[in-house]
């Protein structure tokens, strides 16, 4: 039951654009059937400030992640946390969130770990809807619940794990960590409780390419042509590589996979969630430090 | 626990007389509630020091009294958008304006622990609130000392 593509202009220049939705759409769309729009924020109180009518709240920190074991929900979960938000398996699910979708494209690759068919981001987010006057809402939706299959998580195709960047490491890497991160200088900062990770600097051979290079000023995607002259002309890869994309724990570089992905075209882009928090803790793995690749 | 001062310790057991959710909404209430700037720290990134721990831009000033307790006054900057920033902000301010500088000093690092809300926010993001602490004794230290 999935509802029709948003037709605008900019979007047909990518390569996927059935995967995002401008302000306009969903304002004209909000309400059908068949449609659930979800927020997801980096702050977990900010839906609650004011959210688009109808929207359901998912955080990931608290809802996505498995309470215990470092991973994320299972399939019973999963499809809990979707029933009693009014998700079935063929509706289209709508995401956005604060800070340039950063949480929202998080949510997404989630859904798309478990092979959820039509979700979108709205272009923009919510930095856009409100910056645009649209109507916001502290009423709490109440959505019929909804049957949702329990399915098995797809590990394999759209996520690494550390062992797989051991093996993936002279293919292309991407860390979209601030160069600070990247170079190993930040976490020499005295004085202040540190990040979470014993040792500094970048997986070798990783491209820096911090991760908001991707949004326009208004939180939506940059247009595909200078996209394309960032990962394409300017780091040098191109839709048929093998890439692999990390941060610090897996949600900035989700955000870059949805962008590799879903708007330029590329094929095999994995997000490592593991992330600088596994690998700058983990024994023997090679790390470069400074503002070099390095290579491995 | 009986080593905070005594409207940190109210607070404190406001939020652990409560379930996850309802704590979630004392902490925005305790948003919304932050008091304003004061003119004199109107441009914050200028005047004041900023939080980088925290994942939304926050700035904190620290004032300390000349008189005999040292009392310390607390004023944050964190924008609306940021609403759990600024109810972590609105704990300090709620738990300790006012306060003497050596109870301010006194209060254990990890009280937030108490708060109850690492299942609700996470532990991620409770690190800011650990820093804000981190912070502002750091401050106080300074300031008494000189």
């Amino acid at each position: 039951m999935a509802l029709p593509a948003d037709t605008d202009a900019k979007l047909a220049e990518y390569a996927h654009p059935e995967r995002l939705v401008t302000t306009g759409w969903l304002a004209q769309n909000l309400g059908t059937r068949g449609l659930v729009v979800v927020e997801s924020d980096e702050d977990v109180l900010l839906y609650d400030t004011g959210h688009i009518p109808g929207a359901v709240k998912l955080d990931w920190h608290t809802e996505l992640n498995d309470p215990v074991t470092r991973d994320y929900v299972d399939g019973e979960r999963f499809a809990q946390i979707c029933a009693e938000r009014g998700i079935s398996r063929d509706s289209t699910v709508v995401f956005y969130g604060d800070r340039n979708n950063w949480w929202a494209t998080y949510a997404l690759w989630v859904f798309a770990l478990f092979g959820h068919a039509d979700v979108r981001i709205l272009d923009g987010g919510r930095a856009k809807w409100v910056a645009e006057g649209r109507e916001m809402t502290t009423e709490q939706p109440k959505p019929e619940v909804a049957e949702y299959p329990v399915v098995e998580r797809d590990d394999r195709t759209l996520r690494a794990f550390k062992e797989d960047v051991l093996a993936h490491l002279g293919k292309p890497l991407v860390d979209v960590r601030s160069p600070g991160e990247y170079s190993g200088e930040l976490l020499h900062m005295p004085d202040y409780p540190q990040e979470g990770a014993v040792r500094g600097g970048h997986i070798p051979g990783a491209a820096s390419v911090p991760w908001a290079r991707a949004a326009a000023e208004d939180a939506t995607f940059k247009p595909r042509a200078e996209l394309s002259a960032i990962y394409e002309q300017e780091q040098g890869l191109s839709a048929s590589d093998d890439v692999v994309a990390y941060c610090r724990i897996g949600e900035r570089s989700s955000h870059t996979w949805f962008v590799l992905t879903h708007l330029l075209g590329f094929e095999k882009v994995r997000n490592y969630d593991g992330s600088w928090t596994e690998w700058g803790n983990s024994v023997r793995v090679p790390i470069v430090q400074g503002p070099e690749r390095g290579t491995s | 626990m009986s080593d905070l001062p005594p409207a940190l310790a109210e607070l404190v057991d406001d939020f652990a007389d409560v379930g996850p959710k309802d704590r979630l909404q004392l902490l925005l209430e305790l948003s919304q509630e932050l008091p304003d700037l004061p003119e004199r720290y109107r441009d914050a990134a200028a005047t004041m020091e900023q939080v980088h721990e925290c994942q939304s831009p926050l700035f904190l000033a620290v004032e300390v009294d000349d008189d005999a307790d040292h009392r310390v006054h607390l004023f944050f900057s964190a924008p609306p958008e940021a609403p759990t920033t600024r109810g972590f902000a609105g704990i300090m301010v709620t738990g300790l304006d006012g306060e003497p500088a050596a109870d301010v000093l006194a209060v254990p690092d990890d009280f937030y622990t108490a708060l109850g809300l690492a299942q609700a926010v996470s532990p991620l993001r409770l690190r800011g609130m650990a820093a804000m602490l981190a912070r502002i004794k750091k401050q106080v230290r300074s300031a008494t000392a000189a």
